[in-house]
């Protein structure tokens, strides 16, 4: 069976289950993450799911599951997570100037530490796993970008990827693209950036033991020094969208006086709904 | 609700949340309702790391303490004060093992009890009374390296499920006639050793309390937990460091429960036109609902602090004085807060109020956690 050194991109995101917690900077348009819980991505997590599935199948040898983050040193606690999770190793870039990035400065940054740990690890990953969308963002782009960054194969929107023939040693990756109303089957060899969706797999629980063995496993954080990258296309200053008005939604409810006849219900609920456009 | 925890806490706190709320909070009203004692997550809290999560690594357990053992047990109870309490009183088992056991016993017990594959027990209680541990009646006779154990305990948690049971014996008698107690580990399945009645409880369903009936039980010498006749300040010590502070811990869970369960309420409910949440009369229930949570988790954490650097006190009995009678408070605090549907068993305030009542007997009443509070506060001040 062939090795697999597969790398995973993990966003730290405020926690989906506390949204009406999250504020917006009205000034900067950005979300206050001070003070909000946050957690992995829930497609993040599906992506390092995926990895340790793909990587560590029971009675091969293992593989190399490596997890990569750009995120505020406090975020820290998430990259541990994933190492609790299975991740051999895990990577943090950390800096102020990586701060207020689009997805193009973002996926700029991270294709520059993925040239550095290949180079330090001299091996070429296999895969690149990410979430094709997060929850906060939404833009899909990040691993897209950051795979045209790097000049390799990308797929987004992918629920499933299997290795048919890596019990001959070969390294053939069939992926499964679910489209609105087909499903694509992609075939290729790696290296290559797949975006992965929710329904791919159901991510493992963190185990006390797993912490445990976090302890002593390689947690690495790198500033803007340490990579070899233009800081001018980094952070803030590397990106060129502008966000517009960011605003929540009012989600507010209002009493309403009850209707007095099942009949007048039913009609009365059934405006409301075609009010809303639902 | 961070208290002073570890990034490392923080984790295990988040990874026994989320195992919480998918295993065991959809489950919760069914195992209470139907006095259900769910056998097949044992397993999967071992898998957690919860059923060893104080047991040292080389026994299989993750060599973690007791601050991480209470942040298990609350989560547990948050949504399943029943189930904690089985959690609760393997540990207790667990721990005198891992205290006072030999060598030997670890090495054929431990692994079992941390994977899941065996719960363990501690069996005190007897019709007489459970406080009282120098009038227990059950009695072992040790004959040619065997003990022969005869008596009947009752009102113990595990009785119909552990596979094995530390059990506390009189022994014998001291030079001023005053008894001497051992603990003796029995497993299922010997010869004169079964479970008897199974309690129909009020709360804390979905655990197993119950009788153990011991009628000429021989079990060899080598099965004494700790040295022979120092059952007593075994007992004592279990009881005191570990049992409270996992009730207290349990308390606080329901206590918890009772906290978000108010707020979801009370923003969820509207009256003339507007959240109850913006009433005063409501928010002053919550206000003290959440004062008794923060005083608690701080008594209770701070008390588990002190028991992993070796030095507690009577922290833990002031702990399960405060909260057991917290939890109750709140729990009749959220039923007035949700009116009728406090009352109605579709919601579970009825349950939390039942099972913060089922706690306070548990490991002492508030009295015995008073008389010990008292015994130290006029010796220390």
């Amino acid at each position: 069976m062939m090795d697999m050194n597969i790398l995973v991109l993990l966003k730290p995101v405020p926690d989906p289950e506390q949204e009406r917690d999250i504020q917006i900077d009205t000034g900067s348009g950005r979300i206050v993450r001070e003070g909000v819980k946050h957690v992995i991505d829930p497609e993040s997590r599906n992506a390092l799911e995926a990895a340790l599935q793909l990587a560590k199948k029971p009675g091969g040898e293992p593989g190399f599951v490596a997890a990569l983050a750009m995120a505020p040193a406090q975020m820290k606690d998430k990259l541990t997570e994933a190492l609790a999770m299975g991740a051999d190793e895990a990577y943090l870039l950390s800096d102020k100037a990586f701060g207020g990035a689009d997805t193009y400065a973002t996926s700029y940054t991270l294709a520059a530490a993925v040239r550095k740990i290949e180079a330090e690890k001299e091996l070429q990953f296999d895969l690149i796993l990410a979430g094709t969308s997060s929850s906060d963002g939404g833009t899909s782009h990040v691993a897209v970008q950051t795979a045209e960054w790097l000049g390799r194969t990308h797929i987004s929107n992918v629920c499933s990827i299997e290795l048919p023939d890596s019990a001959a040693g070969g390294a053939l990756i069939r992926a499964v693209k679910r489209s609105e109303e087909v499903m694509l089957t992609f075939e290729g060899e790696g290296p290559a950036v797949i975006g992965v969706t929710r329904d791919i797999n159901k991510p493992r629980l963190v185990t006390a033991m797993g912490i445990i063995k976090a302890r002593k496993k390689p947690l690495t954080v790198w500033n803007i020094e340490d990579l070899v990258i233009d800081p001018d296309k980094a952070g803030l200053a590397g990106s060129p969208t502008k966000p517009g008005r960011l605003f929540k939604p009012e989600t507010g409810r209002t009493a309403k006086e009850p209707w007095e006849t099942p009949e007048e219900a039913a009609a009365g609920i059934l405006e409301i709904i075609r009010e809303a456009g639902i | 609700m961070d208290y002073h925890f570890t990034e490392e806490q923080g984790l295990l706190r988040d990874a026994f949340a989320q195992f919480a709320k998918e295993e065991i909070a959809p489950h919760a009203a069914a195992w209470d309702a139907e006095d259900h004692v769910p056998m097949d997550i044992v397993p999967k809290l071992g898998e957690m790391g919860i059923m060893g999560v104080f047991v040292p690594e080389e026994y299989g357990g993750t060599g973690l303490g007791h601050i991480e053992r209470c942040i298990a047990l609350e989560e547990i109870a948050r949504y399943s004060a029943g189930l904690a309490m089985m959690v609760f009183t393997h540990h207790l088992g667990v721990a005198a093992i891992v205290d006072y056991g030999t060598e030997e016993q670890k090495q054929k017990w431990l692994p079992g009890m941390c994977d899941g594959s065996c719960v363990c027990g501690l069996a005190v209680t007897e019709p007489g009374g459970g406080s009282d541990v120098a009038g227990l009646k059950t009695v072992a006779v040790l004959e040619d390296d065997t003990w022969t154990i005869n008596g009947r305990k009752c009102f113990i948690t595990n009785s119909h499920c552990a596979g094995v049971t530390v059990v506390t014996c009189r022994t014998g008698e001291d030079e001023k006639g005053r008894p001497l107690m051992s603990t003796i580990a029995i497993e299922a399945g010997t010869e004169g050793f079964k479970p008897g009645r199974e309690e129909n409880k009020l709360g804390l369903r979905g655990s197993f309390t119950g009788e153990l009936i011991m009628d000429n039980v021989k079990v060899p010498a080598g099965n004494t937990v700790g040295a022979p006749g120092k059952g007593m300040p075994i007992t004592m010590k279990e009881l005191g460091e570990v049992g409270r502070a996992s009730m207290a811990a349990i308390e606080l869970g329901i206590l918890r429960a009772c906290l978000e369960d108010a707020v979801a309420f009370a923003k969820e409910r509207v009256l003339y036109g507007k959240p109850i949440s913006k009433l005063q009369a409501i928010q002053f229930q919550i206000a003290e609902i959440r004062c008794d949570y923060e005083a608690s988790r701080l008594m209770l954490y701070n008390a588990a602090a002190m028991k992993d650097e070796g030095k507690v006190g009577a922290e833990f009995s002031m702990a399960k004085y405060f909260i057991s009678e917290a939890a109750v408070r709140s729990a009749k605090r959220l039923m007035e807060i949700m009116g009728g549907y406090g009352f109605v068993n579709e919601y579970p305030a009825g349950r939390y109020l039942r099972d913060a009542v089922g706690c306070i007997p548990s490991c002492g009443t508030s009295e015995i956690q008073k008389m010990i509070v008292a015994g130290e506060t006029l010796k220390k001040f």
